[in-house]
């Protein structure tokens, strides 16, 4: 059974890659990809059911904010009764108020802690490891942020005109195209360790 | 046809098939890399502490381009499920994608087996945290600040809110290794991780924390074709300088 896993992996991962370069497989490759997109969405079924399960145990030990849990599972209950029982589908303006006033907002919050906890990571950063990339890194935050601002009396001229642009389109352009392609070969070597099945990240094996 | 990628995902499947077929005489030897140097350490003493080890794997589906960020850090999962299978405290491993949580829990399960603890594996210690990239970080905050976690890994594709994982687990005084196929990610995480990871050292975890053939052959594929693409950058440079291209 472990083989037969694996085998189908295998065949389904070339089957898939080849079917980019040519085009005799593209219809082939279509349909497995029509197949994993389905496997995705019962797995995100499965996945709240492991939501609920982990919740559920975090209340039933009445564990350090069980609370929170407990009201996890409430509205995760209720929604879906809301959602499925009555028929209302993703676009019923009920269903949406659900999204544009509870989780819109809620995740707005987390934007905004965010902003200020990137602050105070970034004052601790110094404190944390004193080296040249971290001074380099603050320095370059504060520039662009003084070249981004608006002010009154308009931008820092000289460094809105050349230094932001300078920064933006030479020094971080070329850093990012570099660390981009160091990750396009980790994913690419990574991909073929699942091909050759080396590493089996399925099956329990 | 693309011939240039396929000859280079070609290249790359022979070298490294060649690699992992034939045995090295002395073990493989890599830049050092202190963050991984001090995961490797922080691991250790988690399984003496008797304190849980925590990894978030990102947010990104199988499916997407990134998926290759995720697989990176399922390598890295198997090797702390190996490591930590004895614990007192299990492994967490959460994600903010349902099919890589099911990957998840297979990847520990796997590693529970293969030290022969498979009895004391929890389907819970493999967890969905959220749907979205801010509910996914949002539920894996109160794992770092109430089960005890000494050492945490954020090793996939993760969005800014990588950051507020980062925040928690110094509140908490526990070490976190950060690594992220994303640019603005890997930015947050310089400034907020305790060691942060850059570019492709994130596909080098798994390989320092327990080198094997399989992930040392990938490391030095990762290097030819890097050389690779640094000649040709130069050739065509060059080109471009005295007019052919």
């Amino acid at each position: 059974m472990r083989y037969l896993a694996v085998a189908i992996a295998v065949v389904t991962g070339v089957i898939v890659l080849l079917g980019y370069f040519l085009p005799a497989l593209a219809g082939v490759q279509g349909t497995l990809l029509n197949w994993a997109i389905i496997l995705a969405g019962v797995a995100a079924l499965v996945g709240v059911f492991n939501l609920i399960s982990v919740h559920w145990d975090k209340v039933r030990r009445r564990e350090k904010g069980s609370v929170y849990s407990a009201l996890l599972l409430i509205t995760l209950v209720a929604t879906f009764f809301f959602g499925i029982a009555l028929h209302l589908g993703p676009d019923d303006p009920n269903m949406r108020l659900l999204v544009t006033a509870v989780i819109v907002p809620a995740e707005a919050t987390l934007m905004a802690l965010l902003a200020v906890t990137l602050l105070y990571a970034s004052i601790r950063l110094l404190r944390r490891r004193t080296d040249v990339m971290s001074i380099v890194f603050l320095m370059t935050a504060v520039l662009m942020l003084a070249a981004s601002v608006t002010l009154s009396f308009g931008g820092i001229s000289p460094l809105n005109d050349i230094v932001r642009p300078w920064i933006q389109q030479v020094l971080a352009l070329g850093g990012a195209r570099g660390i981009l392609i160091g990750v396009a070969l980790g994913t690419l070597t990574t991909g073929l360790r699942i091909l050759f099945g080396v590493d089996r990240p399925y099956g329990g094996s | 046809m693309n011939l240039l990628g396929l000859g280079l995902i070609g290249f790359a499947a022979v070298l490294l098939l060649a690699l992992l077929l034939i045995k090295r005489k002395a073990p493989p030897s890599w830049r050092v890399l202190p963050a991984l140097a001090k995961l490797s350490r922080a691991v250790d003493l988690s399984v003496e502490d008797g304190t849980r080890l925590f990894v978030a794997l990102g947010r990104t589906s199988l499916l997407t381009p990134r998926g290759g960020a995720a697989l990176a850090g399922l390598a890295l999962l198997r090797r702390i499920a190996e490591h930590a299978s004895l614990s007192d405290r299990p492994p967490v491993a959460v994600a903010g994608e349902s099919s890589l949580a099911l990957l998840a829990q297979d990847t520990l399960q796997a590693g529970y087996k293969s030290m022969g603890a498979g009895d004391l594996y929890q389907p819970t210690s493999g967890r969905l945290s959220g749907m979205t990239p801010f509910s996914s970080a949002a539920g894996a905050m109160p794992i770092l600040q109430d089960e005890n976690v000494s050492a945490g890994m954020l090793v996939g594709d993760f969005g800014v809110e990588a950051a507020l994982l980062a925040d928690a687990a110094e509140r908490q005084g526990a070490f976190l290794l950060g690594a992220s196929a994303d640019l603005s990610s890997q930015a947050a995480l310089f400034a907020s991780a305790q060691e942060p990871l850059i570019g492709e050292e994130l596909f080098a975890t798994s390989a320092y924390l327990d080198p094997g053939t399989s992930h040392s052959a990938s490391l030095s594929v990762q290097d030819v074709l890097r050389w690779l693409i640094v000649l040709a950058l130069l050739v065509g440079a060059v080109l471009k300088l005295i007019g052919l291209i």
